[in-house]
């Protein structure tokens, strides 16, 4: 039983590309059976968390190969975690696409009809990566589902095919593919040095080895590789060219999954595999995520267009992550959990909205807007709600995970990188308000086309739209005021990460 | 045979990062591809070089009697040239593309993305 469940979903979405890309000629079919394998697939994540809080660690091995000469499937609590909230991400998105990938025909996020077809197969493929790369217990595997998910993903964001999209394709591919041949050449070396690829059995062997530098070295690799596909500071410059220019359905995943599975693997890699030298390590760690919120958040204030305001503030949020990295302790770590999860949600719920102000307006330059709060009072106060989450406002769900990531720093006395923290929570508000009052408060900037533009949005087409936006704000207020679940869960998983030897036993059992 | 292999994958990474470079997205896709090629001939050699002592057991015996070729990087580097090729497939497809709609092959003009508006 539990084997099938730790399997299920990178298989299940795996089938329903399959069956997707099937029916591509039906489109109708094809979005109801996405909108049905997408619920299924968020009742197994579920499914599999539940399990794993009741049980602990699990672990699979590939054609009953033991570990660590098969390929290991590992769920502990934050693989679980994650997993969880991928299924939420593919439920809320898809049912987000039923309706702003079609009608109104005019403000159609495709033109061309051809393309249409594979956007489905193509996001099932996306899920499966993702959740292969939370759930592999193997570090070349890693690499495998990495490709997988970055293939869909260069296919999903040139999909469409116009002048802007092809540009920001172009510098993504490229980028991703450099960092791709580091973490290739960071597995090869590893393999090297240890002879095993499995990460429990590597996480036995690294200590023991005499040349601990060549290790050091090692890390700094991956630090390189996931760095990229983490967008942190000086490596984040693909980022902001790119993030803005597909269909808003598929900005909204990317910067909700894409990143974090950047930082899932940093925090993967080094809390189980290169603790050796911590004092080298995570003190760059420290630094990167310095610099990644002060520099992100000072990126966005230059910004006017509405979805590249929210890329650059993706990258000021990952900084949070990687100092809770960095700092080490078990409530760094539980609160850069938190704060993963949370930022998934609440960043892919801004991005959702700005695709309805941008069915409502036409445009993404929040100049050119105005007076919304007056004609949709109701998508301004999702707007509002969501950007304040994401400032981490009390009583939402990012003001507890700023709260806990500021509180271990001041733990262990690193004021300097606290007060960063704060600050840069000050300026993600400024940036928030920003939109508030451009694209929402002020009136609107030419009186004569204010009424005529307006595309009336409240109609029957759009109401897919505006279920997912709300069912996740109102996640983030259920986070908000009742912290302490997730809380206690994310602590569980940080237990996890820095006590090695309960993955290490899950994995390999006693047979080593 | 390590040591004129370290000078090959040396070479390899040098010219692919001299070719990304360029501004000409073709030298562009060249070097990527020689940067595929450097990693897998490195993750190749660093499994350590075993001529001619296939990993197969003989008949009649349960293990190896003595050294020979480590199989797994080579499964490694096998893996890494498929994905490798399917990639830069996409990626000349994707090049052309790019080509079609931009019209210009030099990544100077690839400026429309950054554009603050």
């Amino acid at each position: 039983m539990i084997n099938e469940l730790i399997i299920a979903p990178v298989a299940f979405p795996l089938i329903m590309a399959l069956i997707t890309l099937a029916l591509w000629k039906y489109r109708n079919i094809q979005e109801i059976v996405s909108v049905v394998g997408a619920i299924i697939y968020f009742v197994l994540c579920f499914q599999l968390l539940n399990y794993v809080l009741n049980n602990g660690i699990q672990a699979v091995h590939m054609g009953s190969w033991d570990a660590p000469f098969g390929i290991s499937f590992v769920a502990d609590t934050f693989s679980a975690l994650m997993i969880l909230v991928t299924g939420l991400m593919a439920l809320v998105v898809i049912v987000y696409s039923i309706s702003s990938m079609r009608r109104p025909k005019q403000l159609c996020d495709m033109e061309q009809k051809q393309f249409q077809y594979a956007y489905y197969p193509l996001l099932y493929f996306m899920f499966v990566g993702i959740s292969g790369a939370f759930l592999t217990g193997d570090i070349f595997n890693l690499y495998v589902w990495f490709e997988v998910m970055l293939i869909a993903s260069f296919s999903l964001l040139s999909l469409g095919g116009k002048k802007l999209q092809m540009e920001g394709t172009f510098k993504y591919v490229t980028i991703n593919l450099i960092s791709s041949a580091f973490f290739l050449v960071g597995v090869g070396l590893l393999y090297g040095v240890a002879g095993t690829l499995n990460m429990a059995h590597l996480a036995q062997i690294l200590p023991t080895i005499e040349n601990q530098n060549i290790v050091t070295l090692i890390a700094v690799l991956f630090i390189l590789c996931f760095g990229v596909k983490a967008a942190v500071f000086p490596l984040f410059f693909w980022l902001p060219a790119s993030y803005h220019t597909p269909p808003v359905s598929v900005s909204a995943v990317f910067a909700g999954m894409l990143t974090k599975v950047g930082v899932y693997s940093l925090i993967r890699v080094f809390t189980l595999l290169f603790t050796g030298h911590l004092e080298f390590t995570h003190t760059i760690l420290l630094w990167i995520g310095g610099f990644t919120m002060v520099v992100g958040v000072l990126g966005a204030a230059a910004q006017y267009d509405m979805r590249r305001i929210l890329s650059i503030h993706i990258v000021s949020q990952i900084g949070y992550m990687i100092m809770g990295l960095a700092l080490f302790t078990p409530l760094a770590i539980a609160g850069a959990i938190f704060y993963l999860l949370h930022n998934i949600i609440v960043k892919t719920n801004l991005f959702l909205i700005s695709g309805m102000v941008h069915r409502i307006k036409g445009t993404y330059n929040i100049r050119n807007m105005g007076g919304l709060v007056n004609s949709y009072p109701f998508v301004a106060v999702l707007f509002l709600a969501s950007g304040l989450a994401l400032a981490g406002l009390p009583p939402l769900s990012g003001f507890w995970s700023k709260f806990f990531v500021v509180k271990a720093a001041i733990d262990i006395k690193h004021y300097f990188i606290a007060v960063v923290a704060l600050m840069v929570g000050l300026l993600t508000l400024f940036s928030m308000i920003k939109i508030w009052n451009e694209a929402f408060w002020k009136k609107m900037p030419n009186e004569k086309c204010d009424s005529k533009k307006d595309v009336n949005f409240l109609s029957k087409g759009n109401i897919f739209m505006i279920i997912p936006v709300v069912g996740l704000l109102a996640i983030t207020v259920l986070i908000g005021f009742f912290p302490e679940t997730l809380f206690t869960i994310a602590e569980r998983a940080a237990e996890e990460l820095l006590d090695k030897s309960q993955y290490i036993n899950a994995v390999l059992g006693g047979s080593l | 045979m390590e040591t004129l292999l370290a000078i090959l994958i040396g070479g390899l990474f040098g010219s692919a990062v001299y070719m990304m470079l360029r501004r000409s997205i073709i030298k562009l896709i060249i070097g990527l591809i020689f940067l595929s090629h450097a990693c897998n001939l490195l993750i190749f050699t660093i499994g350590g070089l075993v001529r001619g002592k296939a990993p197969i057991i003989d008949e009649g015996q349960t293990g190896f009697s003595n050294m020979v070729a480590d199989p797994l990087p080579q499964a490694l580097v096998l893996t890494a040239i498929v994905i490798g090729f399917g990639v830069i497939a996409f990626t000349i497809v994707l090049i052309e593309q790019v080509y079609q709609t931009v019209g210009a092959g030099d990544t100077d003009e690839l400026k429309a993305s950054d554009k603050t508006i």
